[in-house]
């Protein structure tokens, strides 16, 4: 990774019909930067990696929330943003729950902490949040990581190695969030930490996976 | 203000500091100065330090200041009380609710509001010394901050001020000739654009030299944006 970096009002390029993504806006036929971070130039799209910046829901995306409040018949969910998820009792649990009679708080609690999906997302950013897929789950014990959400790819890496990397040397389990938070499960639960926080110091930097295997030995 | 000091404050083409009429004070520059908030930057002009913190995007409370299709920016500008040489009494006054607005105003072109609707970006300026041009300084350091915080934004936000002392043009006052000036013009402008962000007058100055106050200004904050520009991108690219 290239350490060329732009800011706010910096000139990526021509647009050339292409799309124009996260982070960049076009003035004319020319696109600009709107956030200081790496450009991202292919055929079909420009776009810009924010160095920094709080997570704004997009749908699709695999997040880490907190549940804040048991509604009648969803949960409010905190998902490290400006904006807080709604998960509906029906896209949460398989069986049938009458609400009437039942309260849904033997499903999930106040300050339960659950893996799920953004789901839907409005223009006026109401977020719905989604667990009917395999990957959702809840998240038992562990501790939760806090980091720049644009840096989670860079703690992935390439097709998961990254990440891959890190829960196989130190015998965790980590679930990432595209919303910035990292849950982390294990006896050198230390180590796998210590490393994460220093992918997201060096994420714009070369050598980070070669850095990371000499770190964890 | 408006008329000739009765001190002479520019003897042989020197101002009271030694600097040339179309000189800034010597500027220095930090980040992340407030290590709690999204993005923080203390800007010092010669003696006067800033310090501001960028909070958010961030849910906006209470409820009835949200607007369903548009983030928001609230500013506050504040002097502490040991800012100045006669202890300022603490807290808002009729002077630091003017400038908390214009401070918002002149930055508020500059960032893509739209993309937050329901939310707010806080933007806190602390003045902790103050030698005049604090609001100036403090839209710099609040400028810098917000890039740091990751905000979407068409362009920085650079300011200067720029005056006139026995019927000479000078750039960045300090505190002495702020008090003894004819006129004192503050100015921010987004660089790439020439656009002009801020422009507040203070005394009287003809049409020419409303003109060539406002060019000496955009030459300035061209040459304030480069330092800004620098420090950001140092702030990645190591030392």
């Amino acid at each position: 990774m290239d350490t060329k970096l732009v800011l706010p009002g910096d000139l990526i390029g021509e647009r050339k019909g292409r799309r124009f993504g996260r982070g960049t806006f076009v003035e004319g036929e020319n696109v600009y930067s709107a956030v200081l971070g790496i450009p991202r130039a292919s055929e079909v799209e420009i776009s810009v990696i924010p160095m920094s910046g709080v997570y704004l829901p997009v749908m699709g995306d695999r997040v880490i929330g907190t549940i804040k409040s048991v509604e009648v018949s969803g949960w409010t969910v905190d998902i490290n943003s400006p904006y807080t998820a709604f998960l509906p009792l029906a896209e949460a649990v398989d069986e049938y729950v009458d609400t009437s009679r039942e309260d849904i708080s033997r499903f999930f609690d106040v300050g339960d902490v659950i893996f799920c999906r953004i789901s839907k997302v409005t223009k006026g950013m109401n977020v719905q949040a989604s667990m009917r897929d395999m990957m959702s789950r809840k998240l038992f014990s562990g501790a939760i990581l806090n980091v720049t959400p644009s840096k989670i790819p860079r703690i992935i890496g390439k097709a998961g190695s990254m990440v891959q990397l890190i829960k196989q040397k130190t015998k965790c389990d980590i679930y990432t969030g595209q919303n910035g938070l990292v849950w982390i499960r294990g006896d050198d639960k230390a180590k796998a930490i210590e490393t994460i926080l220093m992918i997201e110091r060096e994420s714009h930097l070369k050598g980070l996976t070669e850095k990371v295997e000499k770190m964890l030995g | 203000m408006g008329k000739k000091s009765d001190v002479q404050l520019i003897v042989d083409g020197k101002r009271t500091d030694g600097r040339a009429p179309e000189d800034v004070r010597p500027i220095s520059m930090r980040l992340d100065v407030v290590s709690r908030a999204n993005g923080s930057a203390e800007v010092s002009f010669g003696k006067t330090t800033a310090v501001a913190a960028v909070y958010g995007p961030r849910t906006l409370f209470p409820r009835f200041m949200q607007e369903s299709d548009t983030g928001i920016i609230r500013t506050r500008y504040n002097m502490a009380p040991f800012s100045v040489v006669d202890r300022k009494s603490p807290g808002p006054d009729r002077r630091s609710t003017e400038i908390s607005k214009v401070v918002r105003l002149a930055l508020e072109p500059s960032i893509f509001l739209e993309d937050f609707p329901k939310a707010t970006i806080d933007v806190y300026v602390e003045i902790i010394q103050a030698d005049g041009s604090t609001r100036v300084t403090g839209i710099n350091a609040a400028s810098l901050a917000l890039v740091a915080a990751g905000a979407p934004m068409k362009d920085m936000v650079t300011a200067v001020s720029v005056g006139k002392i026995d019927d000479t043009l000078i750039v960045d006052l300090n505190g002495t000739e702020d008090q003894n000036s004819q006129s004192d013009v503050a100015v921010a402008i987004m660089p790439r654009t020439d656009r002009i962000t801020l422009l507040q007058m203070d005394g009287v100055l003809t049409k020419d030299e409303v003109m060539t106050v406002l060019s000496f200004a955009k030459e300035n904050c061209h040459k304030i944006n480069e330092q800004q520009k620098k420090l950001l991108l140092e702030k990645y690219t190591g030392e």
